[in-house]
Formats: structure tokens, C-alpha cells, sequence
């Protein structure tokens, strides 16, 4: 007679926590009416005998729906979605990385949604309109008031220099998917911060080698006068000159200045054997057909970081074939994950992949494995951080685990422009784990 | 730096110098006549190399999206100026800073829907693509030569417009007295319309033919607008005259502390600019 029309409340079933508390206050406010309209049925069946029992009984149901109620309450509690916070460019030069990269988790998340345990995952997206001085108050606000259980983020490295500021030590798990200074998992490594990009040291090293077994002794580098190219171009110089070579120069533009054409033709006048450049995105276009324009592609080698030739080949054009990088990724790669991954971006957001997805979505993978390693609980920090470092993630790049310092030990591959495709040539380097200096971890 | 490659330098010198007049002068005279400081002209550069790739994808043909992206352009500074500009005249400059800052994001978000956050690039015109052989590896594109040529073009253009024609008259009447102008019975709302459409126009041309040789980003627009104000305020504010001498200036000193004295060559622009301030505080050729 009482329960028939009730709604009950579903726990097995997932549902967001303000839900249930109104499944729940609906009910107990039904079984406090029924007394006095269901009064009359009841007397004219039998008006005495039934009286003092269904009051019992009323009772005793409302207790007892109470106490699951409650323990649904506690239930929805652990249920509550993890929240993810993403903290990346949305606007300005470094957009499409931003897209990118969320794309990738997104992917990830929903792909791996059944190893989450039935948690749900709440994201909360910040543009950091690749900004370093807005960082520390975008992560504070992740860190104290949204309470965030993971931060995703950022593309840019002096960016991330603000968010360790900020997350270092503290709840979130941040995971970097992009950002390469190497501080973050050198000197400035922490035990929730990971990433799932690579150090800026990581392509650019085994180019030297590269130069050298290529035959070229004096080699011009050249780069934007910032952290990453400034690390890129170290880690180049490491290599190459501790087998002989000799860098003849070392050009540093200032950041973000594209008018490329008086250094071309600097080095056009120095005449050394190859140059090692460290460009990306709309910058890496322009140096690429300014190199071109000035005459000097096919007569001074062109050696790169693969972010020279990432996401700009249909814009650089004829101007960038046979352009020589190392990258821990290559879109052409022949495994059955990037194959996978590729198909389902392309499907997902009618685009190609890039590397900055794969990175994106190397993040929402591991993100996946923590949870399904931990039951979908997120109280316990130190097990989800436990659990990340021994995962081994399935990436579209290829299988790869995480360094002491929380750096991915990866493949770096060497890649050649060939008819507006980054092909892979070899390998540069076999599972390269970044030296992470000045990490106490 | 041997003779060669100092001429070849110099060359780059100027014909960044020249490029950046083409954005410049749009700026400097729509500040000049209607003294109306428009943040938004770099805007207007992005959106003329984002038209140029958008016609240029559909076409093929550059001359063909060159001259749509300037009719566009023009339609576009007109209906700005009618809708907007136009309740700025009587206000202060802080009230343009932002309605023009404002328009930037409109148009940054514009950008990012309509055409996307990829880095993106035009082919040069199969007929300018050669390059000449100058020295040693060094070869300059013939493209680069055209668009110094045709921003040489432009500033005669615009020479002879303002110094021998009766809207050059007009607008020169306008910058130093507009009240007069009035009084003669001149409609001094459609000269500014007109001023500002051109202004908007050149921005957008400079845009279309950086277009081969630039990359095309979001975000393009405010970089090259920093570049613009520093010309602008050495030229002085409103001259046309001091926008071409300016912009020759930074151009060339630019190139080559970029090369002599790399490790503080951001800095030297403006230093240039500093330096001219305090001699003449309005700027070289200042009305």
C-alpha cells in the first residue's frame, strides 16, 4: 500500500548528489502525507484493527528509508565527480595547441569512462591565453575554491613555472601536457607533478648525435629568446660539441618577433655546415619560408626539434621539405594505438591528430589508469600517485612509463619532411630519460 | 659584414621599414584627421591576411583575393565607422581605447570561429615567386621586392592624393581646424567615413600582401599593432610624412641591431624612440 507509488532511490545507478537528496525528501514527504489521506481507505476496510499497526509500520518504513537515504547520501558522496581542471590556451598564438591538447583528454576520459568506477568527471576550463602572470591566481582558484582532483595544464612553460608555484605539493595532481622547461621536472619537480609532454632537453639531445654522424662539424643555432628554445639549443650543444662539433653561433630572437631576415641572412654569410633551429607554431612557419625564400634551403641543412614541422607542414609548405627533426611522436607512426587514436580524432572532431593531442590524451589515459588502480577513490593522494608512477600508458607515440622525476622515458624518432609528411627515418634515440638535474625525488 | 651583405641587409632594413609604413599609415592618418586612436588596426591587419587565405583557398587567384579582401575592407571600415567610431568624436580618448580594445576581442573571436586557431599560409603568386641570386647562398624573393615596390606605390599614392586633390585638401583642412571646415559647409561626418574606411582599407592591404610571406596566427594583429604605435608616435602622431620616415627607420635599425648587437636589439627600437622623444617630444614631423 505505501511503497508501490514511491520512487525509490537508486543506488547502484550513479546520479549527482543534489538528486538524490530530493529522491529522497520527495519521498519521506509522500510517507508523511499518506497518514492523513490514505486515512479514509484504510478505516472503511478495517477501521481498528489496522489503525495502531499501519502507524507502526509507517514509522518503521520511514526509518528505514531514512538510514538508506542516508547511507545513499554517504554513497553519493564518494560518488561525486572528479573534478578536472583544465588550464590551458583557448585564445591567442597558442589556441589550436590548447584545443589540441583538450581534445586529447577528452578523447582519453571518454574512451576509458568504465574504468572510472562510476565516477563522472566535472571539468572546469581556465584560458590561460598562454599568460605566465595569470597563472598562480587561475591555479590558485583550482586549488581552493573549485578544489579540482587533477589540473591539466599548461602549453606554455612559463606558465607552468606559475602553476608549480602554486601546485606543488599541494592536493591536485597536476599533469603538464605540453610545457618542456625542464625545471618542472628538474629542480622544480614534486611528487603530484607529472608529465605526459617531454623535457625540452628530450628532442633536441640526440640531434647532436644526428649532426655529427650527418658529417657536420660547425653549426649555426637559432632560436627565440625564451626558456624552451634556450633549453632546446643547451641540449643540442651538450651532445654536439661532446663529440667534436663546434656551434658557431648561437642566435636568440626576441620572443615573439618574426621578422626573421636580417639573421637568414647572417647565417647565409657565416656559411656553416647545418643549422639546428628550435621554432613552433606560427613562428616555425615563418622561419621555415623565410629559410627557403633567402636561398638557403637545399644549400645549409636544416636540423631541428620536431616542433619545427608539428601542425605547420600545410601551412609551410614546399618550403619545408627535407627538413630533419627529432620528436617523441611522428604522425605517421605505424602502431595499432596511434592508429586507434587517429582514426577516433579524426572521427571525434573532423580534424588530424597532432602531437599535442596525443600528449592530451596521454594525460586522460593516465588520469584513467589512476582511478581504475584506486577503485575510482581520489581521498588517498599518495596511492594515486603510487599508481601513476608505475603505469605504463599506451600511447599513440608508443608504450612509455614515467622517470623518477615524473618525465615520460620515451623513443625519440627522427623525422624527415617528405611531400608534406613528417616521415619517420629511425630512431634518434631509444627510450631517452631525461637527465632531470637538480630533482630530489 | 662584408659590402654585399651590408646592402642586402639593408635591403631587408627597408623593406621591413616599408611594410610596416603600409600598416602605419592607416593608424596615423584616421588619428590625424578624426583623432580617433584606434587599437583595433591590428585587427585589421589579421583580418586582411585571414581574408587573402580565405579568397585564396577558393580561387587560387591572389590578385583576385587582394582586391576582394580591399573591397570587403573598405565595406567593413565604413560600417564600423557608421555604427561605432562615429559616437566617439566628442570623447575622450580613454572611451576609444576601450570601445577599440573591445573591438580587438570581437575580432580575435571572430577570428578563432570563422577560420580556426591553425597556423595557416598563402602561396606566393606563381608569377613573383622566383628569386634573384644577390651574393654567396644569399637570394632575395622577388615577392619581397614587389610588396617593397608596391608600398613605395602606395606611399606616392597617398602622397598625391592628400598634396594635390580636393579630398587631400579636405583632410588636410580637417586635421588642422575641423570647426572651419564645418563652417565652409564641408560634411565633415562623410569625409570621416571616408578617412576611416581608407584607413582600415590600408591596414587590411598590408595584411593581404604580408600574407605569402607571413604566418598567418592568431594574435597576429596585436604584435605587429606595438610595432605600429612606435612608428606612429616617431613619425609623430598623424603625419603621414613621419609614419614613411619612421617606419624606414625602425626598419632598418631594427635589421641591423638584430645582427651587430643581438643581445639587446629588442631594446634598441625603442631606445630609438625614447631618444627622439626627448628631442621633440611630439615626434619627427609633428603638425
Amino acid at each position: 500500500m505505501l511503497s508501490k507509488a514511491v520512487p525509490y532511490p537508486e543506488i547502484h545507478q550513479p546520479k549527482a548528489c543534489i538528486q538524490r537528496i530530493e529522491c529522497c525528501s520527495n519521498w519521506l514527504l509522500v510517507q508523511f502525507k499518506t497518514p492523513f489521506n490514505g486515512e479514509t481507505n484504510d478505516l472503511t476496510q478495517s477501521r481498528i484493527m489496522n489503525n495502531n499497526k499501519s502507524i507502526l509500520r509507517r514509522l518503521a518504513t520511514v526509518v528505514a528509508i531514512t538510514s538508506i537515504g542516508i547511507s545513499s547520501l554517504v554513497q553519493s558522496a564518494v560518488q561525486e565527480p572528479v573534478k578536472v581542471g583544465i588550464m590551458m590556451p583557448f585564445s591567442g598564438v597558442y589556441a589550436a595547441l590548447g584545443d589540441a591538447g583538450r581534445n586529447g583528454l577528452k578523447l582519453a576520459l571518454e574512451e576509458h569512462a568504465a574504468f572510472l568506477h562510476g565516477r563522472t568527471i566535472e571539468y572546469i576550463e581556465l584560458d590561460t591565453e598562454a599568460r605566465p602572470e595569470r597563472a598562480p591566481e587561475q591555479a590558485s582558484s583550482l586549488l581552493s575554491q573549485q578544489k579540482a582532483d587533477f589540473v591539466i595544464g599548461p602549453v606554455h612553460s612559463g606558465v607552468a613555472m606559475g602553476m608549480l608555484k602554486v601546485l606543488s605539493n599541494q592536493k591536485p595532481i597536476m599533469i603538464i601536457p605540453n610545457a618542456g622547461a625542464n625545471a618542472a621536472t628538474g629542480p622544480l619537480c614534486a611528487p603530484n607533478v607529472f608529465r605526459t609532454s617531454f623535457s625540452a632537453w628530450q628532442p633536441s639531445y640526440p640531434m647532436g648525435d644526428v649532426a655529427l654522424k650527418s658529417g657536420y662539424k660547425k653549426v649555426v643555432t637559432m632560436s627565440w629568446n625564451y626558456g624552451m628554445g634556450q633549453e632546446s639549443l643547451d641540449a643540442f650543444r651538450e651532445s654536439f660539441t661532446k663529440g667534436g662539433g663546434q656551434v658557431v653561433k648561437e642566435i636568440l630572437v626576441p620572443f615573439p618577433k618574426t621578422e626573421f631576415q636580417s639573421y637568414i641572412t647572417d647565417i647565409a654569410a657565416m656559411k656553416p655546415d647545418a643549422v639546428f633551429v628550435f621554432f613552433a607554431g606560427g613562428g616555425a612557419v615563418k622561419f621555415v619560408k623565410d629559410y627557403d625564400a633567402m636561398g638557403l634551403k637545399g644549400k645549409i641543412p636544416l636540423l631541428g626539434s620536431g616542433f619545427l614541422t608539428e601542425g605547420t607542414l600545410a601551412a609551410q609548405g614546399a618550403a619545408a621539405e627535407g627538413i630533419v627533426t627529432g620528436l617523441h611522436y611522428a604522425d605517421s607512426l605505424d602502431n595499432p594505438a596511434n592508429i586507434a587514436f587517429r582514426q577516433l580524432y579524426q572521427q571525434q572532431f573532423g580534424k588530424e591528430a597532432d602531437i599535442y593531442g596525443v600528449q592530451g590524451y596521454d594525460a586522460g589515459l593516465l588520469i584513467a589508469q589512476a582511478l581504475n588502480a584506486t577503485n575510482g577513490n581520489t581521498a588517498d593522494q599518495g596511492a594515486l600517485i603510487k599508481a601513476m608512477e608505475s603505469a605504463v600508458i599506451d600511447s599513440p607515440r608508443g608504450k612509455f612509463h614515467f622517470s623518477r622525476s615524473h618525465n615520460p622515458i620515451q623513443n625519440i624518432y627522427l623525422r624527415t619532411v617528405e611531400n608534406g609528411v613528417n616521415k619517420v627515418t629511425g630512431l634518434a634515440a631509444e627510450a631517452l630519460e631525461d637527465p632531470a638535474r637538480g630533482c630530489k625525488l | 659584414m662584408d659590402l654585399a651583405i651590408f646592402l642586402v641587409q639593408l635591403l631587408n632594413g627597408l623593406q621591413y621599414g616599408l611594410l610596416l609604413f603600409l600598416i602605419a599609415s592607416g593608424l596615423t592618418l584616421v588619428f590625424g584627421v578624426m583623432g580617433i586612436l584606434n587599437l583595433a588596426h591590428g585587427s585589421m591587419y589579421m583580418v586582411g591576411a585571414y581574408l587573402a587565405w580565405y579568397f585564396f583557398q577558393g580561387t587560387e587567384s591572389f590578385l583576385f583575393s587582394a582586391v576582394i579582401s580591399a573591397v570587403i575592407a573598405l565595406m567593413l571600415g565604413v560600417l564600423i565607422e557608421r555604427t561605432l567610431i562615429c559616437r566617439m568624436y566628442k570623447r575622450n580618448h580613454l572611451d576609444q581605447v576601450l570601445l577599440t580594445i573591445g573591438m580587438i576581442f570581437v575580432f580575435n573571436a571572430l577570428q578563432s570561429l570563422l577560420w580556426g586557431n591553425d597556423p595557416l599560409g598563402v602561396d606566393v603568386p606563381d608569377a613573383l615567386s622566383g628569386s634573384l641570386h644577390l651574393t654567396g647562398v644569399v637570394e632575395y624573393p622577388v615577392y619581397r621586392i614587389f610588396v617593397a615596390l608596391f608600398c613605395v606605390a602606395i606611399a606616392a599614392a597617398l602622397y598625391f592624393v592628400i598634396n594635390r586633390t580636393r579630398l587631400g585638401m579636405l583632410i588636410r583642412a580637417g586635421e588642422s581646424n575641423r570647426e572651419m571646415v564645418e563652417c565652409l559647409g564641408v560634411d565633415i561626418s562623410r569625409l570621416y567615413t571616408i578617412v576611416f574606411g581608407a584607413g582600415v582599407m590600408l591596414a587590411t592591404i598590408a595584411g593581404v600582401v604580408a600574407a605569402p610571406m607571413a604566418s598567418i596566427v592568431p594574435g597576429m594583429g596585436e604584435h605587429v599593432l606595438i610595432s605600429c604605435f612606435v612608428v606612429v608616435v616617431i613619425g609623430g602622431m598623424g603625419s603621414i610624412k613621419g609614419a614613411l620616415v619612421g617606419a624606414l627607420l625602425v626598419g632598418v635599425v631594427d635589421t641591423f641591431a638584430s645582427v651587430v648587437v643581438p643581445d639587446v636589439a629588442s631594446m634598441i627600437v625603442y631606445i630609438l624612440m625614447a631618444v627622439i622623444l626627448l628631442i621633440k617630444p611630439q615626434g619627427l614631423f609633428s603638425n
